[in-house]
């Protein structure tokens, strides 16, 4: 029983780290309608940046956070802007060119990153690393429970933003019908570039709350985005509660699919509830959510 | 114009057939590799280019062709050559159950899909030990030691194969719905074009010529373990491939996937003692610059270039 409570407890607080980094990828795919490929790949570049704070000044991810979003905030800003909105009134062949720029542009950070800091695995020991709580006989890790509470603080701030602001507004509505929003004075080119700006910051926090409890390695994202994906198609896609929930439901599957079959198919698991998802509830937990 | 549409590929054809042998190793090996990624990027155009279904998965069919070689000398001491025959099957009968679930997605949403398949494919091989031999790989001898030449008259024929089944298909009914499904699903079904079951009959081909590329890579490489052949990057690389030549036209991969290797060479060559790895991230710039700049390829934006080349102004549409 304790290891069944352990299970739920350390996938549940994995899964609030996972919904910050969906609900990004959300964000994006509400306002823009395409899939950032890339995703995985810019929060690995935010590790990289707290990496290289903690490494020169000894700056916990936690603070270095506060600089690694702003960073990110910039790039997602820039690329969108100059990058890949304008290919997004180019008549092509292929109809997903945008999502195969995202993942080019990816590449293009893997790769840079790799001739800067090499491909070693790092991590990062903080001093409360380590550090456990304990529950009866369950053990609960300090820098986890800290980093789903910062996740939690984050999400909650996105939903004041989203709903109880005027460019939240002007973000709901861009992602509700593009159109009519342009029709009552919305900038709908500021709107998705500041759109994909908030996305890759808040993968950028997902990166850093992540780093103490985990290793680095340039060629980290891919898994990242495969998991972003598939809390984005259970929660539904386009909808921030379906992606905290669907992060929340994701993480403990996966750690009850660790403890309980083989570590090494833990990443499997994610996939069979991929499957599962689509092929007996295509609309995701929004729809059950909803009713 | 009738004349001049077999003239090219028959000299092409020669070329490709009489020079290799007073090449030297290295150049052969270049060669073999050239055709490898030919017939890759051949068969991920017809479900990409023609279909519309960019996969960023092909690397899954491509690794399972590789160990549907690779098993059979593992498991039963089989010539991996037989490969030839069981790697396109087993990659042929794991696509279609594949695609009858990821074809009930669209665009983004496929694309991701088929990462998120490949990657599972990849830890399922890495970690059932049993099966696949796991992260420790298999080793096969190569059947002609380090002659190159009769691989590349191999290599050439699967390219060659491969060309031929996407241009038959191309030119048949089959042809205009895969095109038909790229422009306007809605309205290909609305036509009545089943277009799940026209995605397969693209799939199929597709995912058998990745894997005939896949088990030859068995038989040349002689070792394979999973995360050399189900990378990222392969699958990449082979929509790079595309994507430089031209999707959705006939040579434009072909060429894309030439101009390819021959670059990765050159850079690995000269830019490679300096900076290591630096000939991916010059390979994943001009992937978006392509994208951005000529998101139809050099075969599909051909007056495009010829204007950049004659002096005039480029006319880019769309971009403010």
């Amino acid at each position: 029983m304790a290891l069944f409570g352990q299970t739920i407890i350390c996938g549940f607080l994995m899964g609030g780290v996972y919904a910050v980094i969906a609900i990004g990828m959300t964000l994006i795919l509400g306002v823009m309608k395409i899939i950032n490929i890339g995703h995985g790949h810019l929060m690995m570049v935010a590790m990289y940046v707290c990496f290289a704070l903690f490494t020169s000044l000894g700056l916990h991810p936690y603070i270095a956070m506060f600089v690694a979003m702003p960073c990110l905030f910039g790039i997602g800003y820039l690329l969108q802007r100059y990058s890949i909105h304008r290919v997004r009134f180019v008549d092509t062949i292929l109809p997903q060119t945008q999502v195969l720029l995202t993942l080019a542009i990816g590449l293009v950070f893997v790769e840079i990153i790799r001739v800067i800091f090499k491909s070693d695995f790092r991590s990062v020991y903080t001093p409360f690393s380590s550090k456990c709580l304990y529950i009866g006989d369950m053990s609960i890790s300090l820098p986890q429970l800290i980093s789903f509470g910062i996740a939690m603080a984050f999400v909650a701030g996105l939903h004041i933003l989203l709903t109880r602001t005027d460019f939240g507004r002007s973000i709901r509505a861009t992602a509700q019908d593009l159109d009519a929003a342009k029709y009552m004075g919305v900038d709908a080119l500021r709107v998705s570039s500041l759109t994909f700006g908030l996305g890759m910051a808040l993968a950028a926090a997902g990166g850093a709350l992540l780093l103490p409890i985990f290793y680095l390695f340039p060629d980290i994202g891919v898994p990242f985005t495969i998991k972003a994906l598939i809390i984005t198609i259970l929660g539904g896609a386009g909808s921030t509660v379906g992606a905290l929930s669907g992060g929340l439901v994701f993480g403990m599957a996966e750690s009850l699919g660790a403890v309980y079959w083989a570590p090494g198919y833990k990443d499997v698991v994610g996939f069979v509830i991929f499957l599962l998802v689509l092929l007996f509830m295509p609309g995701g937990l929004k729809t059950v959510i909803k009713r | 114009m009738a004349k001049k549409s077999w003239f090219l590929p028959a000299i092409l054809g020669i070329v490709a057939i009489a020079l290799p042998p007073f090449l030297g190793g290295y150049f052969q090996h270049i060669l073999i590799l050239v055709m490898m990624w030919v017939a890759m990027a051949t068969g991920w155009n017809l479900l990409g280019g023609y279909c519309g279904q960019a996969s960023l998965g092909s690397a899954a069919f491509f690794g399972l062709g590789a160990y549907g070689a690779g098993m059979l000398y593992l498991h039963w001491g089989i010539s991996p050559w037989w490969g030839v025959i069981a790697g396109p099957l087993l990659a042929i009968v794991v696509a279609i159950p594949i695609g009858l679930v990821t074809f009930r997605l669209r665009g983004g949403y496929f694309v991701l899909s088929m990462l998120a398949v490949c990657e599972t494919i990849r830890i399922i091989f890495l970690n059932w030990v049993e099966m696949s031999a796991g992260p420790l790989g298999i080793v096969i001898e190569r059947t002609w030691g380090m002659e190159k030449l009769p691989y590349y008259y191999m290599v050439l024929a699967i390219a060659a194969l491969s060309l031929y089944v996407v241009y038959r298909l191309m030119k048949s009914k089959f042809g205009y719905y895969f095109v038909s499904i790229r422009e306007d699903q809605d309205a290909a079904e609305g036509l009545g074009i089943p277009s799940t079951k026209y995605k397969m009959y693209a799939l199929i081909p597709c995912a058998g010529i990745i894997g005939l590329a896949g088990a030859f890579y068995m038989n040349y490489m002689a070792f394979i373990e999973p995360n050399t052949v189900f990378p990222l990057i392969i699958s990449a690389t082979m929509i790079l491939s595309v994507m430089l030549g031209g999707p959705g036209t006939f040579w434009g991969p072909a060429l894309g996937a030439t101009i390819f290797v021959l670059l990765s060479e050159l850079l690995r060559a000269f830019a490679g003692p300096v900076i290591g790895t630096i000939h991916y991230l010059i390979f994943a710039l001009i992937l978006v610059l392509v994208i951005m700049f000529l998101p139809n390829g050099i075969a599909g934006e051909g007056d495009k270039i010829k204007r950049l080349f004659r002096g005039k102004k480029p006319v880019y549409v769309g971009g403010e």
